[in-house]
């Protein structure tokens, strides 16, 4: 067990190093820079932010004080929103991603599983397909779509939401629902899927043979041997989430992550789109290795092979 | 089999009991939410006259990248500053300067010295008196080369404040601006530059205070640290959210001001802005601070709802001069004889824009209190006329030995608003010309690389003004030397006119220069392809009063009011 978490640790580590060297060779390959705009300025002008900057120095010395910088935790100054330091910024609207990326996991949990249950236990039947039907939906509608629709249909029309803002507990419900119902659908379609095929394998059949009850069947063994892919599909949908959630974020008007990031892009705010590349690959690296760790709690049979080895 | 049944039965049960309560638990919350938005703008609505509560709310795209006057460089920075800071002068909403912390001006007999008085009741936000030093310090400090203010050339009008930036002399007491005494300020000018008095409202000459500033280079970066001297003072800056201004009651002209509040959300979706306008949620939209969602505007115009102001902001299209085939004047007029702007404006842009000809917008004055298009129209600069137009391109291709223009691009900033326009000119020279142009779209970042790089045939561009003054419009895109000038237009008589312009003893012959210059480089060469002269739809809450979109298109807010 500690040799595993040792093993992907590592691992973890030599691919950020990667990601870091990439981005900043990919990012200053793209034309364009963070310096130029509409309107052109000075060579002199030019030359002093140049300095002002650092961008004066050749890539490497650039790639090297980026580095060291970075090892001593130092994110840098972003170059576009003036003195703001870029680890700032990620401190400050992540905590609204995080929030909403937090409601909508749980949301697309609970309600996926209860999906997806049910359309196992009725396979076949009117509430399987209606279940799935709602899947269908869920994940045929983009959210860039869904956004704007619930936003003018709740909140314009009808008026029972805000519009934008993540103010009180009531505005996080449009934005959790679009942000949430692929996923939803997707765990519904998921756990239908396995739960049918356990539900139907011999080791239920002789827990009901020995006259277990009905629903601690279901709980006891279906439901947990059907979480498997689930949390496998949990890892990659929380980062997915947290750091999916642009379009949202942009309707929604929620001072997150995401809106910094697509924007550093564009701006090519260096050390801006360094920051939140390397924040970014962090987070999904741990909850990925979290997955991982949660793999081998719920399934025995990883428990016992990590014990063997 | 029959347990199964009944367990499934409870299942269903629990499952659409717990979706029921969910389901009445919102509706619960919709009930007690609806009165509760829906009663705000009635209530507002029915308050007395005189005691409507002075707030003001709209929103910017996106946040200001700098709250420091020396390292601003946009509408959105430039709308929150013109609250938070007061220069030497103020212009009004026609663009024209006004007194601000400078009382009255002398200027000296050349033009070239400008002696400016000061008020001596202007406080800082910090208690300090706002003092002639104060301007000294703050010009030399944009001018620095360790500031690194893109904006810095808007001070190369002082003597040796190029020189300076450039790094050439490092004594900055050479620089032309010097405080007499505390409440005196002269500024020494390279030549008789009468629009000066509008120069000084731009914010690259706000004046910042020193002890605020001083070593602190993030101290414009947030509510706490930001020491100002205009009407409103900075109470909240929520990065990326929000930002919140208040009354300054210390302000000097307090008793002109009546907004007690002001708060600017950022909101980059434009229906969400329209959303939020709809319900209540903000108060203005346009100039800058937010857009109307561009296929609503007919309607809204229609009804009332809307209004169209024109703006200083030119829509054209670059001919790459270099190279050919417009390096043929006769082809680039025949290019732009074959569009038919009130098309493009009727179907695609449907803002109610005015076709161009020229370079300078109608918004820019002139002398004598009349606008500089008023004076100099531009509808003798070029015409519509597809056959005149096959005959010129005839002609060019014939000066050029070619047959048919070669394989060509057009060069836009991936956006749908100009990707419609190109379209519709594409397939107008395709109709009128028969010729056959490829469309291209870069990124901004990338565009403006490629377009700086002269890497295009023909290429999309706007220019909105600095200020309030033709030479703006001129110097700037057609002058030879100019670094805006990206379609490397060369015209030895136009750089002559324009130079002379600058060093013109007086105003009337200056403009009268900077028309001749105009003319020839559109009329006779057709330097660029221009389109239209931008609009700005605006939209405001009924009782708001004296907030507009200024002769540039920006949001004038600072003096408004609510009077119901």
């Amino acid at each position: 067990m500690i040799r595993y978490i040792l093993k992907k640790f590592v691992i973890m580590l030599v691919s950020l190093f990667f990601l870091v060297t990439t981005t900043f060779v990919l990012m200053n390959a793209i034309p364009g820079s963070p310096l130029q705009s509409e309107k052109a300025t000075s060579e002199a002008v030019q030359k002093n932010l140049e300095a002002y900057y650092g961008l004066d120095k050749p890539m490497i010395e650039q790639y090297g004080i980026y580095l060291k910088n970075l090892v001593q935790g130092d994110l840098g100054i972003s170059m576009k929103k003036k003195f703001q330091a870029v680890d700032k910024i990620i401190k400050e609207s992540f905590p609204y991603s995080l929030k909403l990326g937090i409601a909508s996991v749980i949301t697309s949990i609970v309600v996926g599983c209860l999906l997806g249950i049910l359309a196992a236990m009725h396979h076949r039947k009117f509430i399987d397909n209606f279940a799935m039907v709602i899947a269908v939906i869920g994940l045929s509608i983009p959210s860039l779509v869904m956004a704007p629709l619930l936003q003018y249909s709740l909140a314009v029309k009808i008026r029972a939401f805000e519009v934008a803002g993540l103010n009180g507990p009531l505005d996080y419900v449009l934005p959790t629902i679009a942000l949430s119902a692929a996923s939803i659908a997707f765990i519904a379609r998921l756990i239908r899927s396995t739960m049918i095929e356990v539900l139907n394998s011999d080791f239920i059949k002789t827990a009901k043979a020995k006259g277990l009850a009905g629903h601690w069947i279901v709980w006891r063994h279906a439901l947990r041997n059907s979480m498997l892919p689930v949390v496998t599909f949990l890892g990659y949908l929380t980062a997915g989430v947290i750091t999916g959630s642009v379009v949202i974020e942009k309707i929604f008007a929620i001072p997150g992550l995401g809106k910094f990031f697509v924007q550093s892009v564009s701006d090519r705010d260096y050390p801006l789109i360094m920051g939140i590349t390397i924040f970014y690959a962090v987070l999904l690296m741990v909850c990925r290795f979290l997955a991982d760790i949660a793999y081998v709690l719920v399934d025995p049979r990883m428990r016992a092979g990590g014990k063997g080895k | 089999m029959n347990f199964k049944k009944v367990l499934s039965s409870a299942m269903v049960l629990t499952l659409a009991g717990s979706l029921l309560a969910a389901c009445s638990n919102n509706n619960g919350n919709n009930n007690a939410a609806s009165p509760d938005t829906g009663a705000s703008p009635g209530a507002s609505a029915s308050a007395p006259a005189n005691n409507a509560p002075q707030e003001f709310r709209f929103t910017l795209a996106s946040e200001p990248p700098s709250l420091d006057p020396a390292l601003m460089t946009d509408a959105q920075s430039s709308i929150v500053a013109s609250g938070l800071f007061d220069g030497l002068t103020r212009l009004n909403s026609a663009g024209e300067p006004e007194p601000a912390i400078a009382t009255k001006w002398d200027v000296s007999e050349d033009g070239k010295t400008y002696t400016f008085h000061l008020r001596d009741d202007a406080k800082w936000s910090n208690g300090d008196p706002v003092t002639a030093q104060d301007f000294e310090y703050s010009w030399k400090r944009a001018l620095d080369p360790a500031t690194a203010s893109e904006y810095a050339y808007m001070l190369f009008y002082l003597e040796n404040g190029e020189k300076f930036n450039a790094g050439e002399i490092t004594d900055a007491s050479q620089v032309g601006v010097k405080a007499i005494d505390e409440h005196t300020l002269e500024a020494k000018l390279i030549s008789n530059t009468p629009y000066f008095v509008s120069l000084v409202a731009h914010y690259t000459y706000a004046p910042v205070n020193k002890n605020a500033v001083d070593g602190k280079p993030a101290w414009a970066a947030e509510a706490s640290t930001i020491v100002s001297n205009g009407p409103y003072l900075l109470k909240e800056w929520a990065h990326g959210d929000k930002l919140v201004l208040e009354k300054n009651p210390n302000y000097y002209n307090a008793a002109n001001v009546s907004f007690t509040k002001a708060t600017i959300s950022l909101v980059e979706d434009e229906s969400t802005v329209f959303n939020l306008f709809e319900t209540d949620k903000i108060d203005w939209i346009g100039a800058q601070a937010g857009s109307v969602p561009s296929d609503q505007v007919p309607g809204l115009v229609k009804e009332g709802k809307a209004e169209i102001k024109e703006i200083a902001s030119t829509y054209y299209y670059l001919f790459n001069t270099k190279e050919k085939p417009f390096n043929n004047a006769k082809i680039r007029k025949a290019f732009s004889m074959a569009i038919n702007r009130q098309a493009i404006i009727d179907n695609v842009t449907k803002a109610n824009q005015t076709p161009a000809f020229g370079l300078v917008p109608a918004s820019i004055a002139g002398v004598d209190g009349k606008g500089y298009r008023e004076l100099y129209p531009d509808t003798g600069f070029g015409s519509e006329n597809v056959e005149e137009a096959k005959k010129l391109l005839a002609e060019g291709l014939k000066e050029e030995g070619m047959t048919a223009i070669p394989a060509t691009t057009l060069l836009y900033n991936t956006s749908e608003g100009h990707k419609a326009i190109a379209e519709a000119i594409v397939d107008m020279w395709r109709q009128n010309l028969g010729v056959e142009m490829k469309l291209s779209n870069q990124e901004w970042g990338t565009f403006l690389e490629t377009r700086d790089a002269g890497q295009f045939n023909v290429a999309r561009a706007g220019w909105g003004a600095d200020f309030n003054h033709a030479i703006n419009f001129t110097y700037d895109l057609i002058h030879p030397k100019s670094l805006n000038n990206d379609g490397k237009y060369e015209n030895a008589e136009v750089g002559k006119l324009l130079d002379e312009a600058v060093v013109a003893a007086d105003e009337k012959t200056r403009i009268d220069l900077i028309a001749k210059a105009e003319k020839i480089a559109m009329q006779d060469d057709t330097a660029v392809l221009p389109i239209y002269y931008y609009t700005t739809v605006t939209m405001k809450k009924d009782g708001f009063e004296d907030v507009v979109s200024d002769y540039a298109g920006h949001l004038d807010w600072a003096f408004g009011k609510k009077t119901k």
